[in-house]
């Protein structure tokens, strides 16, 4: 069992939790995964690492309550365990080629969770770091000061102009990229949709573009074969193989379309488990 | 006097069309009578060709003769002198190709039916055992066993009873491998296979589950910071493979692994787990082992038509005899002779069929099996919506980019010599991480080939 050591709200359906998993933190890096699973009952999801302590021992993950079983993994309480947790799993980010260049580092949404992290270890390892972070709206942002105090710049971009600047992340990328800005890469993480559009915009000023993905699995160790997505023409295992990839690469319009494999089920399960939350808060 | 009955003595068998709709196991094993009926066929031939053909040597007239004489709980003594696993073992071994293939009683009429008596002593030791397992005296030498499939269960197991501190670590969330995410409930209940593994750990094996060797852990820091002596490697065959054809990353289409693991590790078949199953409604299984057969039942107890797409013929199929004698009495059709060209979706991405090319067989090839050769403008279309690719695997690359040194071969396997011994020292591996995709069995012999060796190795030094 891994303990609940904190729990916090980050915005109305994100939550951030520190995890006890020794083994764990003493081996990973920015850009790995984990694997958890809330009870016994329960389906195995990969979660990206949001932040580490070696010393205590302690991982950071940051989610959304998007499905049944985030749901569940966010009512759990500080001091309660999660029933396993196993990682650090696929390839550590590039962090220490960045030295010295320029980096934009682009979070959609939960996905600045994964970017902050990516982006504070590539201001550390001594590149310059522009990072645009984009929300749908005020009520999502998060993480906003640890953004900022790990970039060089930085902007926040909200959908519906309640926060920040109006539009969306690709607005602010290329008007910086018309502005001047000589970009040596392009970090994307974030929405499928938002990764896709993103790698078409560098694409036409040709700068090299990174993406993380999520796709559905299993193991998280090469077994399951789930997350598989082309890749330049050829398939592969965003666990064993990624999960970072050259965006313009990646066949999105078929990962989107994988993505959905279970939409489904997950709806209904979503409504299953919301509809006994509210039983259970009525009673 | 034997018994000189032709035909093996029937095993008790769900009805096809009831058990074709639930998880239970299919053979219900056999009573003592039939148990000491069968035994009395055997002929204690001297030479023992049976034992020959056994991976772990099991002394097999030994045994039997107890079983005949009504001594079950002494056959299966006999029987766990040589083998770790027999519960699993009696069901889920090719015996027709090993024991059963060498015995006389086979050359007119049928063999001895030797793995059903082995699973008989098992369960009813399982059901009538009171004894514990005993607990070696500790020589204080540490033993890493990576994975917990058959092959680690039965390294460590030895290993245990020579008295090593033995670890087990495993990347799943439960001990036991392919016997419990590959091999499906109906085939091996998975209370048997918890049952082996609580036995280890009452013997003093220590069972870490969550741990990724070569990601949470490296075989450096087990040997050099945690005191380990020596480490096996059983971390299992690898990633599953695919046929390279258009339309392979279709929603619907999915490895055998997956789709077993969804049903047998996660349970997805019962309706009180959270982990979703693709409901299809009309299924192809394309190739023809062991795994395909477990993923076509499997299908057909979720509610599908399913197929197997094999390109060889009938007799070509790698599979155990039963399991394709179960799945055809099961009402799944058997497409032999016949290969996948393309699976065809529709415009959202969803598989709507896959187009398929009539086979023929023509020489022998490597394999020493005929070649089959496309039969040009055969081609047809089958209406599905689920394709299962059951079509092996290629080796796992996480712990050769993890560890300096560890030698591979060509096709990525862990590299081993007979003892089990790698380019490492104090490294042995053993099972489909250095065969590649093969049998519970050959996985058992190599891990108690590897105990052995990792007993002498450790001596040595000493």
């Amino acid at each position: 069992m891994y303990k609940i050591l904190r729990r916090e709200d980050l915005s109305s359906n994100v939550v951030l939790m520190d995890v006890e998993a020794p083994m764990v933190a003493k081996k990973c890096l920015p850009g790995q995964f984990i694997i958890l699973r809330v009870n016994e009952a329960g389906e195995r999801i990969p979660l990206t690492i949001a932040g580490y302590d070696r010393q205590k021992g302690v991982i950071t993950i940051i989610f959304q309550t998007v499905g049944a079983t985030t749901m569940e993994l966010a009512e759990l309480k500080e001091g309660e365990s999660i029933a396993d947790f196993v990682g650090p799993l696929g390839n550590p980010s590039e962090i220490e080629e960045f030295k010295g260049k320029k980096v934009a580092v682009i979070g959609g949404g939960l996905g600045c969770a994964i970017a902050w992290p990516q982006a504070k270890a590539i201001h550390e390892a001594g590149g310059t770091v522009h990072m645009i972070a984009g929300f749908r709206s005020k009520d999502i942002v998060m993480l906003e000061e640890e953004m900022k105090a790990c970039s060089d710049k930085f902007f926040c971009m909200t959908d519906d102009g309640t926060y920040g600047e109006k539009g969306l992340v690709t607005n602010k990328l290329e008007q910086l990229i018309n502005e001047g800005e000589n970009y040596d890469a392009v970090i994307a993480i974030g929405p499928l949709i938002m990764m896709k559009f993103v790698c078409l915009l560098t694409k036409k000023f040709d700068i090299r573009t990174i993406v993380s993905m999520n796709p559905i699995m299993i193991d998280g160790t090469g077994m399951c074969g789930g997350c598989r997505l082309t890749v330049d023409g050829e398939t592969k295992f965003a666990c064993v193989d990624g999960p970072d990839f050259d965006g313009h690469k990646v066949d999105f319009d078929e990962t989107i379309r994988r993505s959905r494999m279970y939409f489904e089920q997950e709806t209904a399960a979503r409504e299953k488990h919301a509809c006994r939350m509210e039983g259970m808060k009525n009673a | 006097m034997p018994n000189m009955s032709l035909e093996k003595t029937k095993m008790p068998e769900q009805a096809p069309e009831v058990r074709n709709k639930n998880f239970e196991e299919v053979a219900l094993g056999y009573t003592a009578e039939m148990a000491k009926e069968e035994a009395s066929r055997c002929l204690n031939c001297k030479n023992m060709p049976c034992v020959a053909g056994c991976p772990v040597n099991v002394q097999i007239p030994q045994f039997i003769a107890l079983v005949a004489e009504g001594k079950f709980e002494e056959g299966y003594q006999k029987i766990a002198e040589t083998s770790t696993l027999p519960a699993i073992c009696g069901r889920v071994c090719p015996q027709e190709s090993q024991c059963e293939g060498k015995c006389v009683r086979g050359v007119k009429g049928e063999s001895v039916g030797i793995g059903r008596l082995e699973r008989f002593c098992a369960d009813w030791h399982m059901e009538h055992s009171t004894e514990k397992p005993k607990k070696a005296e500790s020589n204080g030498h540490k033993v890493a066993v990576l994975g917990a499939g058959p092959a680690s269960l039965t390294c460590a197991s030895d290993l245990v009873q020579l008295g090593y501190d033995v670890t087990m670590l495993e990347a799943f969330h439960a001990a036991g491998g392919v016997l419990i995410y590959g091999i499906p409930e109906f085939r091996l209940p998975k209370a048997i296979v918890a049952k082996e593994v609580e036995n280890l750990e009452a013997m003093g094996v220590k069972i870490q589950t969550n741990v990724v060797v070569g990601k949470s852990v490296s075989i450096e820091d087990l040997m050099k910071e945690e005191g380990y002596e020596a480490v096996f490697i059983g971390t299992g065959a690898g990633l599953p493979s695919f046929m390279g054809i258009e339309g392979e990353n279709l929603n619907g289409v999915f490895s055998a692994n997956e789709y077993l693991t969804r049903i047998n590790l996660m349970k997805a078949y019962d309706g009180k787990h959270d982990t979703p199953i693709f409901h299809a409604k009309k299924v192809a299984v394309v190739g023809g082992g062991n795994v395909a057969m477990d993923a076509a039942r499997c299908a057909k107890r979720m509610g599908a038509d399913v197929s197997i797409v094999y390109r060889r013929g009938l007799e070509e199929l790698p599979a155990r005899k039963e399991e394709v004698h179960h799945a055809m009495e099961e009402g799944i059709e058997f497409k032999v002779l016949n290969n996948p060209v393309k699976i065809l979706g529709d415009d959202k991405g969803w598989v709507t069929g896959m187009e398929v090319v009539k086979m023929e067989l023509g020489e022998a090839d490597a394999s020493g099996r005929r070649r089959p050769i496309a039969v040009e403008g055969s081609n047809y279309v089958m209406d599905l919506d689920c394709v299962i690719m059951a079509l092996g695997t290629s080796p796992n690359p996480i712990l050769k980019k993890s560890t300096a040194g560890l030698e591979t071969n060509k096709k990525g396997c862990i590299e081993a010599d007979e003892t089990g011994k790698t380019s490492i020292e104090g490294v042995y591996a053993g099972g489909d991480a250095v065969t590649g995709a093969a049998t519970v069995i050959l996985a058992m012999g190599a891990g108690k080939t590897a105990a052995k060796s990792i007993d002498e190795y450790i001596k040595s030094k000493n």
